[in-house]
């Protein structure tokens, strides 16, 4: 463990970029190719990294495990919340149109949270699916 | 002559059917559970394939409404096929979980070591 | 009132959902049985409501975000699917209560939250394939069902559970598999998803591409049936029935199977059978071969099962054999048997696992050697187990009767009378295997073994009794069952070519 230097220095270098790089591919969705879904692995990529660089229990203290197990139904709660909003206000399930007073900026609102809720799930199921694995056995 | 141009105009399918096949024999063949995901997962595969191959139009650009171009690739299928590849790897995770388990359980993940064990209990 | 009722398709599927992911925040066993009964009571109100209205008024159609049909995702309700919606949830408010006891004694604590998570789930996906008018959108939920049945199934105690529930996931993939290339045919000849906009242009593929249509039949065909357990891909299903937990097989076995059932009718009837001359194809002929092989090797099969739920399971192979029976005869009274015995077949068979997984709960096992004498212990019980029997044989008075009454009508409307014999003929093999159970539990002397045994609590023996007294009301007043079915095969019929 102590031995490769150049891992775990290149790993404490190249993990912030990771994380920007995710945030990017998450914002740029409206723009390009991107969106939640592969944000939100790329997120997961970054904490499985620290993982297998730096033990399971480095990453378990930025992302801990009850947090993470937490963040599956919850990004879903917020997609479905999203669709529930344009039912409470009149509209059918999932139509954001309502969401704000012009229907094009309500639906690009609708589908910024949406891409929200998809992130925090994604990247919850990834992270607690190796954490699983990871910690069969111990 | 036809039938080699009809085979080689439309490789792309063939590529699909082969790893269809491909997959569906592992899972059928062999007797590794793990393998058997993997062929699953091969299988899965050839769908998305399928399914996004005609997707896409000759001359046609991403599908961003943009004034300088007027022909778009279909971005149905890739949504399609988005969801299509959510619920694969569900299943590979789950089944992976369920052999971990198994592992546990019995102590091989070899199906007619498996029935054997059953057989003596 | 008036607000809420347009969105009643959706609030179908979205209630369950949210019930789903607050239970699995929560973690709490106790909370999570709570909102799984709010909401299993819940659903049957608003089927009911939808079938009423579907009646009355014609089929709803619900656009998914304002988008719609045939470009947005389509929720259609018609009285084929609202009859179906009405049994699912039905069967869920009723068994729900059963649970409580039944997945305290079977699971661990902190198995239990993600227990009634899963349920909700599956109820979520099996609701939605039933309303959904989208053929990607029944394959999405196809999966959601699935996925959390092979985790309801892997939580059952005995290590078999495992190797049952993975051999499950690898058939069942593969079923959903089929259906999703069957899909992906149809998409390419058609260019469209919309179940009635998909049998609106299929004629025309059909007269340019006829192997092509074909192919994606029998993709949808094969995969279907894989997930329907109709002979012979029914092997996952006995071992999945036996080493589940108790309510597992209670609510599989009774929603599951019915639901891909629904969607294979809709196939038929509603989508190929429009656009195509079914009579060109040797469909019926294959069917009723399928349906004729599982009623007679599944019941035999049955007659010499030593576990009483690996008994009832190879029992629901055969009477999915009567029920496939229908959908191939596809006269008026042979549809109107097949789509009688869905809600049929679902209450008696609830009643006769129920009654198994009661006395799994008060007795630890349910083998039929150390069952000798436990009618003696658990009268209740075993009385509601003797009623829903009567029902799986087809007695005169139970609803099994009614079923079986209309597949044989429907066989005599085609002139077939040595298929009225043999519907008569497998239904003596049920005789044989409800009898062995009955002869064991009333006749014999209990054994020391069970000599503790009596009936088990309220929350579990109301359910039971519940649906083995509907197996005898529905024996005579056939309104909801007969009447509704009747009149959704005549539609059905009605628009086939």
């Amino acid at each position: 463990m102590k031995l490769d230097l150049i891992l775990r220095i290149g790993t404490k270098l190249i993990l912030p970029f990771i994380l920007l790089f995710a945030l990017y591919v998450q914002f740029h969705g409206d723009f390009g190719p991107g969106g939640g879904f592969q944000a939100g692995v790329i997120t997961a990529a970054m904490v499985i990294l620290l993982a297998i660089t730096f033990g399971i229990d480095a990453a378990q203290r930025i992302a801990p495990p009850w947090l993470v197990s937490r963040m599956v139904p919850v990004g879903v709660l917020i997609y479905a919340g999203t669709g529930v909003l344009g039912l409470l206000l009149g509209k059918n399930f999932l139509d954001y149109s309502v969401l704000l007073h012009d229907p094009v900026h309500g639906r690009e609102l609708g589908i910024f949270m949406v891409e929200a809720g998809v992130l925090i799930t994604v990247s919850g199921t990834m992270t607690s699916l190796f954490y699983a694995f990871a910690e069969r056995g111990r | 002559m036809s039938v080699l141009e009809t085979v080689l105009g439309h490789y792309d399918y063939v590529i699909t059917m082969f790893l269809m096949m491909a997959g569906l024999y592992i899972v059928v063949a062999s007797g590794n559970m793990v393998k058997k995901l993997i062929g699953l997962s091969i299988f899965q595969t050839s769908v998305y394939l399928l399914y996004i191959e005609p997707g896409k139009i000759t001359g046609g650009t991403a599908p961003i409404v943009d004034p300088a171009f007027s022909v778009y690739s279909n971005p149905l299928p890739h949504v399609l096929i988005l969801t299509a590849i959510v619920v694969g790897v569900a299943t590979l995770a789950l089944g992976l979980a369920l052999v971990a388990r198994i592992n546990e359980a019995y102590g091989t993940i070899e199906e007619d070591e498996i029935f054997d064990r059953d057989r003596e209990s | 009132m008036t607000a809420v009722q347009p969105h009643l398709p959706v609030l179908q599927v979205v209630i369950p959902l949210l019930g789903a992911l607050l239970a699995g925040l929560l973690r709490r066993g106790t909370s999570g049985f709570a909102l799984a009964l709010a909401v299993s009571w819940l659903m049957p109100l608003i089927a009911v409501a939808l079938l009423c209205q579907v009646l009355t008024g014609g089929p709803i159609s619900y656009h998914l975000g304002g988008w719609p049909p045939p470009w947005g995702i389509e929720y259609r309700v018609d009285a084929l699917n609202g009859f179906v919606l009405v049994l699912v949830s039905t069967i869920g408010a009723v068994g729900m209560p059963f649970s409580y006891r039944s997945v305290a004694l079977e699971l661990e604590p902190r198995q239990q939250a993600w227990f009634y998570c899963m349920y909700l789930l599956c109820l979520t996906g099996l609701l939605g394939i039933t309303v959904t008018g989208d053929a990607f959108n029944a394959f999405v939920f196809l999966e959601i069902s699935s996925l959390s049945t092979y985790v309801m199934i892997a939580l059952g105690r005995d290590r078999r559970a495992l190797l049952s529930s993975y051999q499950y996931l690898i058939m069942g993939t593969i079923g959903a598999t089929f259906y999703i290339i069957g899909v992906g045919f149809i998409y390419l000849l058609t260019g469209s998803l919309n179940m009635v906009d998909i049998s609106a242009r299929l004629g025309a593929a059909w007269a340019s591409q006829p192997s092509a249509v074909i192919a994606a039949l029998a993709f949808v065909t094969v995969g279907l049936s894989l997930k329907l357990a109709l002979f012979p891909l029914h092997v996952w299903l006995p071992n999945a029935y036996a080493y589940a937990p108790s309510f597992t097989t209670v609510f599989l076995s009774a929603t599951a199977t019915k639901v891909t059932i629904y969607l294979l009718i809709r196939y038929y009837f509603t989508i190929f059978g429009v656009s195509i001359d079914f009579r060109a194809l040797p469909i019926t002929e294959v069917i009723v071969v399928l349906s004729l092989a599982a009623m007679f090797i599944a019941s035999l099969v049955a007659v010499f099962e030593q576990n009483v739920k690996r008994m009832l399971a190879y029992s629901s192979v055969a009477q999915i054999g009567y029920i496939t029976l229908g959908i191939g005869l596809a006269d008026q009274a042979g549809l109107t048997g097949g789509l009688v015995h869905i809600v049929n077949h679902a209450l008696m068979k609830a009643a006769l696992f129920m009654s198994m997984g009661a006395v799994f709960y008060r007795v630890g096992t349910v083998n039929l050697k150390d069952l000798a004498g436990i009618g003696r212990k658990m009268p209740i019980t075993m009385a509601a187990f003797t009623v829903a029997g009567f029902g799986l044989i087809g007695t005169p008075g139970t609803s099994g009767f009614i079923s079986k009454w209309y597949l044989a009508l429907g066989a005599f409307e085609r002139g077939w009378w040595w298929l009225v014999f043999l519907i008569v003929a497998s239904s003596l093999i049920a005789v044989v295997y409800v009898g062995r159970v009955l002869e064991v539990a009333w006749r014999r002397e209990p054994s020391p073994a069970i000599a503790e045994a009596s009936d088990p609590p309220l929350t579990m023996l109301v359910p039971i009794v519940l649906l083995a007294a509907a197996t005898v009301y529905f024996g005579f007043f056939t309104e909801w069952t007969a009447g509704v079915a009747g009149t959704v095969a005549k539609t059905l019929i009605g628009g086939l070519k």
